[in-house]
This record gives C-alpha cells, structure tokens and sequence, in this order.
C-alpha cells in the first residue's frame, strides 16, 4: 500500500514536471489579418508581411513549427486565453492593462503613431484646441483609441470602429476629419492608395506604449523565454534588419 | 448563477459610474433609433401593405418586389451597403444632404426603416387578405365605396389581427439594432463593446447589456399583452 502511494506520488511528480517543461513543437500564433504592411494576404491568398516574416525566422530560430491563426482583434486575448492559440504574434503594444491578462516578451518593434487628416486640414495634434468639434477615427480598444480619447475627447467626437479598414474608408468616404492609427499602417492604407493623394500627415508623430510584444498565457513564461532568446538572437545577426528593410525606409527596431 | 452576479456586482472595477452612464447612453440611443425606425416603418408600411393586398398585378408585384430584396437579404448587409455606398454617390459631399448623410445615426436609421417596413408590410398584408368575406360583403351592402370599406372596416379589423405578429417584429427590431455599433453608432452594444475593449472583459460587458436588453424586452411583451386585451376583446371566447 505505502509502495503504491510513493510511486502514485512520484508518478504525479513526474507528470507535472512533464508539463512544466513542455516541449513545443508546434506553436500557434495568432494574426489579426490585414494590418499592413505588417501581416496581410497577397494576391494568391498566402499571408505575408513584416510580422509574418519576423514570426517565421524566430520560429526557426526557437526550432518549432509555427502555424499562424487568423483572428479579428477585439476577440485576440479571450482568443488566447481560451487556447485557440499559443501566442499573439499581432502587432500588439505593451501595456499595463493588457500585461494583468497575458504575459509579454520583450519588445519587438515599435512604432510611431500617426495623425492623418484632409489636405485642407488646419489641425494640429499637439494642440487640442485645433480638433473642436471634429471627428476623430481611432480603433476601438488600440493605445491610439486610449490616447485620443484621453487627450480630445472632450473637445472631439471620438469615433470607435472595430477594424483598421472600416477607419480607413470612413477617412476615405469623408466622415472622418482626423485619423489616429500606427504611422506606418496609415501610410500604406490612407496615404499610398487611389484616394490617397487628399490626405496628409497632420504634426507630429508620437510615441506611445512600450513597444510590440509577442502576449502568450501567463502559465507559458518559458514559451516566452524562448522567444525573448530567439528575438535576441535575429535582432543579433542580422536577419531582422533584412526584414526590417524588405518593408521599411526606416528601422522600426526596438 | 449567484456567484456570477455577486461577482459583477463585487467587480468594481469594471462597473464604475462612467461605464454605467456609458451603458445609459447606449440606452437611450438604442431606444431612439428603433423607436424612430418603428414608427416610420409603420408608416411605410401600412399604404405598403394596400398597395401589395391590391388586385392590380403591377401594383403588387412591385411592393413584391421591394420586400423580397428586404427580407430576402441580411439587414447588416443592407446597413453595410447604405452606410459606406452613400459615401460613394458622385458630389454628395459637396450637396446639402451631406450634414444628414454623414452622421452614421441616419443611414442606420434608413436600413432599419426599410427594412422592418419590408416585413410589417407582409404582416399586414397578410391580415388584409385574411378579412372574412362576410365583413367585405357587408360593408358593400351599406353602400361603402372601396376606399371607405378599407378605412372603416377592412385596416381597423386587420390591424388588430396582425397585432401579434407585430410585437414580434418589434421585438426583432431591438434585437438587430446591436448591429448599429458596427458602424460608430455607441447604443446598447456599442456601449458593451467599449467597455469590453477597456477591461478586456467581454463576459461582463455583454452579459450586463443582455439583462438590459431583456428588461426592455420584458417591458415589449407586457405592453403588448395588455394592448392585445384592450384591442382582442371581441376574439375572446367567452368563459
């Protein structure tokens, strides 16, 4: 009986180390599809972009076989938390809000954020008063929606859309006078477009947040020491500033 | 289920006075707009409704028509359509409609409007056509022209009859109003969602919007419960 007991015991040791050192060898990673240049589809369907080449070469890098899940933002952390994946490899900033519910590696990239307004427009982003009575475009739920409700929305009409793209044709559609949304995003999809030739950057850009991070569930802190490592290492050799220059002029680098 | 309210009720994190006046606004955004598409439906819907009931092939193929594409369609698609295709139509920035047209409140309103003026209008169709030959046929033997008889004893009868399939139209109409949110409108939904995008809680954010909408639809089917009493006094088998 007592022999029984230890080895029940020991066999339960086992087990839970077993699953404290869990191999990976397949590690889902969700998008949030399209966000460009960062993870878009190309014309034969396939996803590309800045991130999913980056998310590639860590992958290779961790030695794991990466399968990318497509899945709309605002449902991304539940999405995570209910294991429909293993990580948000998503352009996703790092914040105290969301640090409560995920756990982040270190940064990856970060970049500016932009404000995108009419040819016309006489608005200027560092003083509040110049956005009276417009209306401002953000991402329901991003730091740009925290941002400009923090910082306009008592003299603006803060306007929440669920995708970049509803944002982007209201922008378009003139609905909207003043777009906040990440720089490099707002460029590809207000500025380099048909319409694009109307609009403008208005001011100047600003830093917010701390950078991108891969989020994974709180329990997986080795998945994210794996990717920190692995991070290190393509920030190390090169390999990021290949993809950094395959998208970009600049280095978003972090 | 004890737990579970205790815990939204403890978590005051989430449910401070901001987020509940939020929820208010969202309150009385929902009930404005389907209040609003309600009774211009109704409007729509009843000279709709003789047009489709109407023996005139031409004339009721038409309406026919108009509600076929409405319910035969989805309303968020009909919202998607009128909401980002108005945007498109050559110079309407520069025309007098645009103030209108570019508050997302009216082309919202205007997909609601047709589209639950689509399914009242075969609602009373259906209870025009359905009068009893005996009441037409009286109504002929005092003489009644065709217009008065529609009037006097055809609407006002069917009406009362279509009074149930009604509220759940109405009822319906709440409910697919959530889509409003999609396009910036912050009602009900729209009010769930940002708090959802706040706190990363959607559990808490959409179920407290549920109960509201619950409560209003509690209010609907009491109100017209008490209407069908007052209004179906002469349908009651007598006890």
């Amino acid at each position: 009986m007592k022999k029984t007991l230890v080895a029940m015991i020991g066999a339960i040791a086992l087990s839970t180390t077993a699953v404290e050192a869990k191999d990976w060898e397949v590690v889902r990673l969700a998008v949030d599809v399209p966000y460009e240049p960062f993870e878009y589809k190309a014309p034969d369907g396939s996803l590309t972009g800045f991130e999913i080449d980056l998310g590639n070469a860590v992958c290779e890098e961790m030695k794991v076989k990466c399968e990318w899940v497509i899945q709309a933002w605002d449902g991304i952390i539940p999405g995570l938390l209910a294991r429909k994946y293993d990580a948000i490899f998503s352009s996703m900033s790092i914040n105290e809000e969301r640090a409560k519910k995920v756990l982040f590696s270190e940064a990856y990239y970060n970049t500016p954020t932009g404000f995108f307004g009419p040819q016309a427009s006489a608005v200027d982003p560092a003083k509040p008063d110049t956005l009276k009575g417009l209306r401002v475009g953000v991402q329901r739920g991003t730091i740009q929606d925290t941002y400009a409700t923090d910082n306009y929305s008592k003299v603006a009409d803060i306007k929440r859309y669920t995708t970049g793209d509803d944002l982007v044709v209201d922008l378009h559609g003139g609905r909207l006078d003043v777009v906040v949304i990440d720089f490099p995003v707002g460029v590809s999809t207000i500025l380099e477009v048909e319409k694009g030739a109307e609009f403008k950057v208005l001011g100047d850009n600003v830093q917010l947040g701390e950078g991108v991070g891969v989020a994974a569930r709180k329990r997986d802190g080795q998945l994210i020491e794996m990717f920190n490592k692995a991070l290190a290492t393509v920030k190390a050799n090169g390999t990021y500033d290949k993809i950094n220059d395959k998208y970009f002029e600049y280095s978003i680098k972090k | 289920m004890y737990e579970t309210i205790e815990n939204l009720l403890a978590n005051n994190d989430i449910f401070t006075l901001t987020t509940v006046l939020g929820y208010w606004d969202g309150l009385v955004m929902t009930v404005q707009l389907v209040f609003l598409s309600l009774i211009l439906g109704l409007i729509l819907a009843v000279p709709l409704a003789i047009l489709r009931a109407s023996d005139n092939v031409l004339v009721s193929r038409s309406v026919w028509l108009f509600t076929y594409v409405f319910r035969g369609t989805p309303l968020l698609i009909q919202l998607y359509i009128i909401y980002y295709g108005v945007t498109y139509i050559e110079g309407i920035q520069e025309s007098m409609f645009w103030p209108i047209v570019r508050e997302a409140f009216y082309p919202c309103l205007l997909a609601f409007v047709l589209n639950t003026a689509a399914y009242t209008t075969e609602i009373f169709r259906g209870a025009i056509v359905a009068t009893p030959r005996g009441e037409i046929e009286a109504a002929k033997a005092y003489g009644m022209s065709d217009a008065k008889a529609m009037t006097r004893i055809i609407l006002p009868s069917a009406l009362r009859r279509a009074l149930p399939a009604y509220s759940n139209e109405v009822i319906f109409m709440l409910h697919a109003s959530s889509i409003a949110s999609i396009v910036t409108i912050i009602d009900l939904t729209g009010a769930a969602r940002d708090v959802y995008a706040k706190y990363y809680a959607p559990f808490e954010a959409f179920t407290f919007a549920a109960l509201i909408y619950l409560c209003v639809t509690f209010l609907l089917v009491f109100g017209f419960k008490q209407w069908e009493k007052r209004w179906h006094r002469h349908l009651r088998p007598l006890s």
